[in-house]
């Protein structure tokens, strides 16, 4: 039963096109994934972000792995929009199902909890509820008088994935403080791994980190791959990489006006970018 | 006559960063729990400092410093929806006279002329902290709209919807107006030095209340100028860099 650790190249094949692919925000995103995913020319993916996404999610989108969108934001934070997730809204390339942040938890935690639903206040209307018809709205069924509240379907990911620190090689990964991300992977029907190190001994045993461990029973399989989440941070062993996203936003940019160009994958990739400096 | 003249030469050795975190703070004044969003040093910074004043907590998302982080990326919401966050910032690609704000993008939805970045927590945070600040430093007529294009987040609602939250205030470059929940109208309450009424009114594509004498934003205090200079100018760089080494000059190496 223990989660098989494999290499990256096999790590990606797990993930089929047209899958329900949940990833959350920076840090921790696994970033070499997304590049064999791009790689391998993984097509028609619906992505999920939890709640909101940047660079990771732009990136597939521009390569074209990604047919539907569902977010809370889509942003390269200080480094301005994101290119590729702008123009493929608007040219109709990708569906975007616009959230709202606390909308993708409520979904996920109904997930985990293997309810159909969970309600959430505020949201009444916007139009990003008036654009949500799998969004619905109920009288507080405890309240005699009215009290409208919005009901937000459970969302089961097919797979989520996420790049940590430290995994062992009985499939536990260590998240840190970010326990939506053990939400995540409880939502999900299989979570997929990748670390800057899978260590010998089991993690549960570390009276520090077994708090906050995504443990085996919900991982498909784990990769170790260092440096994975470049050039986004991987905390505690990287900041983020100010130069490379910079360089990746204007290449994108770039290459979203012209609807082509191939740069902004090259400044993805780690040997370039050393090349280069 | 540039706007922006008359101002810099009304602030005197003021920068207009620190007049709008004096403002900040003032409009957030004891409050318990601020929380500041993505991308926003000087509310940030206003946030701070009306902390250092009542000893209130801050969270900032994005920073390192434990004082200042939360529990995970749920928590913030959780404490909102109990009543646990009483300030907040919200801004918008385009604000209405109704307070409603567009973080979503321009145009027909969803193919439209501009896409932003999306709502992120905005269509629940607005309706449960009590004090949102809408903050937008460009004062123009193509973020102040008649109508905005997307409703991301109501600036009001109808009789019946839970609602403890809202907008407080508008602060923007050139003037602080408040804004009146039970009549869905901004009443302009103070000018920035160097600024006019008329100025605002141009640059403005709603209508707004206008009170007969329009008294000028007050300029920090030397005192609150001193903490700002040096206090929160040292906790802003994290996760504010930039901001801090632009308008402080704090090395960004000192950042911790």
């Amino acid at each position: 039963m223990r989660p098989p650790v494999i290499d990256l190249a096999d790590l990606a094949a797990r993930i089929p096109d047209g899958a329900l692919l949940s990833v959350a925000k920076e840090p921790n995103a696994p970033m070499a994934l997304a590049r064999e995913l791009i790689r391998r020319g993984t097509k028609n993916l619906h992505l999920v972000t939890l709640p909101t996404a940047g660079v990771f999610a732009d990136a597939l989108i521009g390569a074209g792995c990604v047919k539907i969108v569902e977010t809370s934001g889509i942003s390269l934070g200080e480094f301005g929009p994101a290119p590729f997730f702008a123009e493929a809204v608007k040219s109709g390339a990708v569906e975007i199902r616009d959230a709202t942040c606390p909308a993708v938890y409520t979904g996920l935690q109904a997930g985990e909890k293997g309810i159909p639903f969970m309600p959430i206040r505020g949201i009444i209307g916007s139009d990003v509820l008036a654009n949500r018809p799998d969004w619905k709205v109920i009288d507080n069924p405890f309240e005699a008088s009215g009290d409208p509240i919005v009901l937000i379907p459970a969302i089961r990911p097919d797979v989520a994935v996420v790049h940590v620190s430290v995994a062992d090689r009985f499939g536990n990964a260590w998240i840190g403080d970010r326990h939506e991300l053990k939400t995540m992977a409880h939502a999900a029907h299989r979570t997929i791994v990748t670390a800057e190190r899978i260590v010998d001994h089991d993690l549960r045993e570390d009276e520090a980190k077994s708090a906050n461990l995504i443990t085996p029973i919900y991982v498909d399989a784990l990769a170790e791959a260092p440096g994975g989440s470049w050039p986004l941070a991987c905390p505690p062993d990287y900041a983020l990489d100010p130069g490379a996203v910079r360089a990746y936003a204007s290449a994108a940019r770039q290459s979203a006006r012209s609807g082509g160009g191939e740069e902004w994958l090259a400044v993805l990739t780690p040997s370039h970018a050393e090349a280069a400096e | 006559m540039s706007g922006a003249a008359d101002m810099a030469a009304a602030m005197g050795d003021v920068k207009r960063e620190e007049l709008l975190i004096s403002v900040i703070s003032e409009l957030l004044a004891g409050a318990r729990h601020v929380a500041v969003g993505a991308l926003s040093p000087i509310p940030g910074a206003g946030a701070l400092l009306g902390a250092s004043r009542s000893g209130g907590r801050v969270t900032i998302i994005g920073s390192d410093l434990p004082a200042h982080r939360m529990d995970g990326g749920v928590e913030l919401f959780d404490m909102a929806a109990q009543g646990r966050v009483d300030g907040f910032f919200l801004s918008g690609g385009q604000i209405d006279g109704q307070a409603n704000i567009n973080l979503t993008g321009a145009g027909d939805y969803p193919r439209g002329d501009v896409r932003w970045s999306g709502a992120f927590g905005s269509a629940f945070l607005y309706f449960q902290v009590p004090k949102v600040i809408l903050f937008r430093e460009e004062h123009t007529r193509r973020v102040f709209v008649p109508k905005v294009d997307f409703i991301s987040a109501p600036g009001a609602s109808e009789p019946g919807v839970f609602r403890p939250g809202g907008a407080h205030a508008l602060v923007t470059g050139l003037c602080v107006m408040s804004f009146d929940r039970q009549r869905v109208r901004f009443t302009l309450k103070s000018v920035h030095p160097g600024v006019t009424v008329e100025e605002v009114r141009d640059n403005t594509g709603f209508d707004f209340d206008v009170p007969e004498s329009v008294p000028v934003t007050d300029l920090p205090s030397a005192e609150t100028l001193a903490t700002i200079r040096t206090e929160i100018a040292a906790k802003i760089a994290n996760p504010y860099p930039e901001f801090a080494e632009r308008v402080f000059g704090v090395p960004r190496d000192a950042a911790a």
